[in-house]
């Protein structure tokens, strides 16, 4: 597989192969459905297949700029300093992999569920998912702005076309809400590119002089340069480009309406990578490039993150609607993997990142769940539903193993990415820990509630008592996410790995003495862990027979 | 054996996957061979482990299992690892052995239900992750174990997932248990930071070593104890237990009353080292023990469903159980919980079998004179309400006066472990009260119900008495690992001994209980008598005359009977503190906060438009009027700029 260690552009091959996939699908009859959703569904497995070596090729000890891997670089805008340069390090590994799986099972789950414009559907989702992929390769700002942008056009018409009910609404206020953030952002890039070069004469910015450049790994070693005043800008401006993406609370009005109306492989996709996207661009930018800026707004962030998981928690209790409510759950959820985050410690980070893939299952699974019964009934009102465990046993098992892992059940993956980030935000401030905590009894009430009246009690509603269990194909969408649930809850040493470097990375950037203070904080060899626990054991032992 | 530790919660953990899996097709006598081969190969493993342990250990040390490293995040203590040790060795016989009865008992009971296969998958669900619970070796680990049985616990109260009442019995037990896990979440958030692990020895030997601060001790004992108080069902979270009876009665039987409800009671003992260093927690536990099970006697006294008598009872013996540990008799609190799990089982499985041949009935109020049709389970009974009601030599009688006694001696708290003994007593006399109003409402009298069901009154097949037979043997000789030393007897406090190595005697730090042998003959005394009188009392009232006594009261203090019946109201008072005011603010933060967010919005989009209706006007299409405005900006940025 010389496609992995040499120069072979692997990167770039899994980020345009839905693009190809997508144009080559223009020379099919549109009437001939069989054949598109079969060429689609290839295109989408062949990009995961393609994908999933890079878990095993990639060099995990490698660490500062080293660890940023199957690099691609040329130049394309000279004059700019703009070069297509890619590369990606363990975080983007993840969500690569997270995305191009779930790229399949969004695919591979609308057979049935789209039955208008198949073809110009199938399309959208393989152009949304080259967006995406190229989101995390880029190691560009100007690359990765094209992107970002690109992976927006696809979702709206996803949304738009073959959403519910308000589907035009909620289609623009996405549209709206994410270009507003992303014009905000674009602003904070221009600053970041004119202090490395020129400077902003209006502004009184001297600049570094250095050649013009969008290259993010130079930003990364200068960024720190930027005095705090300015970094607090810039930061807010990256702020709010990606807090709307999150969604944080107050930003995230947009979210529930979004998933209400899109399809299901819509808010699948929306769920589990989009709002990643926001996530991401914290750890990738904002915090490296800004320490000062990060450390300044950290508490602000965290009152949000704080806030964010309860009030998504509470709202989610109320809810009549299945979507809104596992819309509103991701705001709680994601306010966990921002309060991780900015704990600015590495095992708040690593939490925080495992998280977010985490929650890309978890609440995937959801709402694939969700569009089972949708597409039979047309209803996601919990109040249409109720004792379905005796109508679909099978679907109720696989739901409330969702469920389950949503709410953070040891054993499952949800725990893991919760109690770390829980460790690393205690580790800062306990109360902190204490009030997100509270998020964590409230998910249980939530979910279980809904789980009681959507499947327990009487078979009353005599429309469900013709309702089909899941078939092959729909078992065949979620059993690797309930796969991934178990692996990643009993073994996640693997997922810890592969983070770990950038992890501590990010960390040495914002608080470049944090591992002075912290010399030993994980022991990560297995003897001498073996050597702690025997004389912790020793220790007790010679007091017993003292 | 001792190197495969981790094969014993795995083994039922087969059982599950199997008839989880498979349980539908391959039909009822399958499933009970692998359910109940399952079970008793695992506690037929475990007892291998146990001996295979004394060889090897014969100071009585902690044997480690490790198996692998879970959590790399994090500190000692993350790992996927198993002990054994004495006080896990307690709890490993007896889930396995009550458990393997518990499954035998429930190929009888269960013989006749729908969902035969799930019952047991979720049965030997529960088995694993009880003995995961017992057996980890850190916090963290066991918190595994703590919400699986908390799970199970969940599934099978709402076994009979389309009656309404089960279902949501199922998902308050659930969401109540996480009140008390956030405690546990948080106790563990704090050893991390203070003592950089969540391994049993590491936590302990770091507070005895002085490395943890008095605050932060008392903290984490005290966040430990809101788990426990979730899990244990006792107050302010015992509120999900009595509801907890929607299961199925052999659940009810070998989850909250036997081994998952006890767990608090264990991890407590566990972390006994923290606790002597931390006298105020202790008081807080003996404090709510005590109360818990004054509070919960009172109640059962007015139950007429035989299963929330004993729920309630449970309630309050578990209360017992906390009374040991907060005054500092750990041991007792173990010896309670063993005795306890004898007798309490023997009666729910009592209780299920006159349920069975009742055909489903649980009024009290519709049984009467039921010895006769069903003499194993009458006797059975019988010895097990005796044992609970503390009479001597039965098996409650030694374990419970141990709890009162040590609470009278206890030199943690003096005075107030006099008022806890107090509070114990009384429970002790409410206890054997509503035993004997129980027994006789059931098994004296006339028959009180439909012909219907006199017609089909029968006694269990033997896979129900067999375990019945079992365990009111144990009942009555439970007792023996714990005589008192006032017996001067060769195998005077066995129980103690064995525990010895896990409660270790160490200078400087709480020192154990030691009851001087007045004391214990006097308070064995008392409550002996007061059992006596509650007996007589029950007697007086019930015997041959059935309802008429409760009737009668129901007349002259209607106020009190109903306090009682409703259980004190304090479902209703949570509705009205904690579960309406939630409700309200969820649907305040959802209606007027998103409204205010998006309202707010739309007079920004609303202004944009505005704006640009009136930029429009300068849009006029003409080329001159832009260049026009083209110079007029250029000069006006000439003049900002130059």
């Amino acid at each position: 597989m010389g496609f992995y260690d040499s120069g072979f552009p692997i990167l770039s091959v899994i980020t345009y192969l839905p693009l190809a996939g997508a144009l080559l699908m223009l020379f099919i009859n549109k009437e001939n459905t069989g054949a598109i959703k079969t060429f689609a569904t290839i295109v989408a497995a062949v990009d995961f297949v393609l994908s999933v070596p890079l878990w095993f090729y990639f060099d995990r000890k490698a660490a500062g700029l080293a660890m940023f891997q199957f690099r691609e670089t040329a130049s394309w805008i000279p004059s700019l300093g703009v070069k297509y340069s890619f590369g990606i390090d363990g975080i983007a590994l993840l969500l690569i992999l997270l995305t191009t799986m779930m790229g399949l099972i969004a695919v591979y789950s609308s057979y049935t569920a789209i039955d208008h414009r198949q073809k110009e559907y199938y399309i959208l989702l393989l152009l949304l998912q080259t967006g995406m992929i190229g989101v995390f390769c880029a190691l560009d700002f100007f690359l990765f702005y094209v992107f970002w942008e690109v992976m927006l056009v696809p979702m709206y018409f996803l949304i738009g076309i073959w959403g519910g009910q308000r589907r035009l609404y909620a289609a623009i206020k996405f549209f709206l809400y994410t270009l507003a953030g992303s014009v905000v952002m674009l602003l904070s890039i221009l600053a970041l590119y004119f202090f490395n070069s020129s400077g902003i004469p209006f502004l009184n910015i001297k600049g570094l002089g250095n050649a013009p450049s969008f290259d993010v790994l130079q930003f990364h070693q200068i960024g720190h340069l930027i005095s705090p005043q300015l970094q607090f800008w810039i930061f807010l401006g990256f702020f709010l480009g990606f807090a709307i993406k999150v969604p944080m609370f107050p930003f995230h009005t947009w979210l529930p309406d979004a998933h209400v109306e899109a399809p299901t492989a819509g808010s699948v996709i929306l769920a589990a990578v989009l709002l990643k996207m926001g996530t991401y661009g914290f750890v990738r930018f904002a915090l490296p490039i800004l320490p000062d800026g990060t450390r300044q707004l950290m508490i602000p962030i965290v009152t949000l993150s704080i806030i964010g998981i309860i009030y998504g928690a509470l709202v989610s209790l109320v809810q009549k609607d299945m979507k809104k409510l596992v819309a509103y759950s991701s705001v709680s959820h994601l306010g966990f993997v921002m309060l991780g985050m900015f704990a600015l410690n590495p095992m708040g980070l690593r939490g925080s990142v495992l998280q977010m893939i985490n929650h890309g299952i978890s609440t995937g699974a959801l709402f694939l769940l969700v569009g089972i019964v949708y597409e039979q009934r047309h209803t996601r009102l919990i109040s249409e539903y109720g004792g379905l465990a005796k109508q679909m046993p099978m679907y109720a098992t696989l739901f409330l193993i969702a469920a389950l892992s949503s709410m953070g059940l040891p054993a499952l993956n949800g725990f893991i990415g919760e109690f770390t980030i829980l460790l690393g935000v205690a580790n800062a401030n306990i109360w902190w820990a204490v009030f997100a905590a509270v998020g964590i009894v409230l998910g249980a009430a939530y979910l279980l509630w809904l789980y009681q009246r959507v499947f327990w009690g009487p078979l009353d509603n005599p429309a469900n008592k013709v309702l089909k269990d899941v078939n092959k194909r729909e078992l065949l969408t979620l059993l690797p996410l309930v796969a991934c649930m178990i692996w990643i809850g009993i073994a996640p040493a693997p997922f810890f790995e592969m983070i770990e470097q950038p992890v501590d990375y990010i960390v040495q950037k914002v608080d470049p003495g944090y591992f002075k203070r912290q010399p030993v904080t994980y022991p990560s060899e297995a003897a001498e862990r073996a050597a702690a626990v025997s004389s912790a054991l020793a220790a007790i032992q010679a007091e017993v027979h003292r | 054996m001792l190197d495969k530790l981790w094969l014993i919660p795995l083994i039922p953990f087969a059982g599950f996957l199997l008839n989880g899996l498979f349980g539908k097709k391959i039909g009822n006598g399958l499933v009970t061979a692998v359910a109940l081969a399952a079970s008793g190969l695992t506690a037929m493993v475990s007892t291998l482990a146990v001996f295979q342990y004394l060889g090897a250990y014969p100071d009585h040390g902690r044997h480690l299992d490790r198996v692998y490293n879970w959590f790399t995040a994090g500190g000692i203590g993350t790992d996927v690892a198993f002990q054994l040790d004495p006080l896990s060795i307690v709890m490993l016989m007896v889930v396995t052995w009550v458990g393997f009865l518990i499954h035998l008992y429930s190929v009888g009971y269960m013989g006749e239900e729908d969902g035969y296969g799930r019952y047991f998958a979720y049965l030997n669900l529960f088995l694993s992750a009880m003995l995961i619970l017992v057996l980890g070796s850190s916090y963290l680990f066991i918190f595994v174990g703590w919400e699986g049985v908390g799970l199970c616990s969940y599934l099978l109260i709402g076994f009979y997932y389309d009656r309404d009442y089960a279902a949501a019995a199922g998902k308050k037990a659930f969401i109540v248990n996480r009140i008390g896990d956030f405690g546990f979440l948080i106790a563990m958030f704090l050893m991390f930071n203070y003592a950089g692990t969540v391994d049993f020895a590491g936590v302990q030997s770091m507070a005895a070593r002085g490395q943890l601060t008095p605050t932060v001790i008392t903290a984490i004992c005290l966040l430990l104890f809101l788990g426990a108080c979730g899990k244990s069902a006792q107050i302010p979270l015992y509120i999900w237990l009595p509801d907890a009876m929607a299961g199925p009665t052999p659940v009810s039987a070998l989850i909250h009353a036997a081994t998952m409800v006890t767990a608090g009671v264990y991890m407590l003992v566990r972390s006994n080292l923290l606790y002597r260093m931390s006298p105020s927690a202790m008081m807080v536990v003996a404090l709510i023990g005590g109360l818990t099970a004054l509070f919960s006697a009172t109640i059962a006294v007015a139950q007429n469903d035989i299963k929330k008598v004993l729920a309630y009872s449970t309630v309050s013996q578990l209360g017992f159980m906390f009374i040991g540990v907060g005054v500092g008799a750990f041991t007792s609190g173990i010896f309670h919980l063993v005795t306890h799990a004898f007798f309490k089982a023997c009666l729910f499985l009592g209780a299920g079998s006159v349920i069975h041949a009742m055909g489903g009935e649980q009024d009290m109020r519709k049984m009467g004179g039921l010895r006769k049709k069903i003499p194993t389970t009458f006797w059975t009974f019988t010895v097990a309400t005796i044992a609970i009601s503390g009479f001597p030599p039965f098996a409650g009688f030694f374990s419970k006066d141990e709890i009162l006694a040590s609470a009278f001696a206890t030199p943690y708290f003096p005075a107030v472990g006099k008022l806890v003994w107090l509070m114990g007593t009384v429970a002790a006399f409410f206890t054997a009260f509503y035993m004997f109003r129980l027994w006789y409402l059931t098994f004296t009298g006339d028959f009180r119900g439909t012909h219907e069901q006199e017609h089909h009154l029968h006694e269990s097949p033997w896979t129900m008495t067999f375990p019945l037979q079992v365990l009111a043997v144990l009942s009555i000789i439970g007792g023996f690992i714990g005589l008192p030393q006032m017996l001067h007897t060769p195998v005077t406090n066995l129980l103690e001994h064995w525990m010895q190595p896990v409660i270790p005697e160490i200078e400087g730090i709480g020192k154990l209980i030691e009851i001087p042998v007045g004391t214990e003959a006097t308070v064995a005394l008392v409550s002996t008598l007061l059992a006596a009188l509650a007996w007589y009392l029950a007697r007086q009232r019930y015997r041959g005359r059935g309802l008429a006594a409760d009737l009668a009261t129901e007349q002259s203090h209607p106020g009190l009977v109903h306090t009682l019946e409703n259980k004190y109201y304090v479902d209703e008072g949570y509705d009205a503190t904690v579960v309406t005011p939630l409700r309200q603010l969820s649907i305040f933060s959802w209606k007027v906060i998103d409204g205010i967010i998006d309202g707010t919005l739309g007079l920004v989009g609303y202004t944009v438009a505005a704006i640009g209706d009136l930029l429009r006007f300068f849009q006029t299409g003409n080329v001159r009027n832009y260049a026009l405005m083209l110079f007029g900006a250029v000069v006006i940025l000439m003049w900002v700029f130059a």
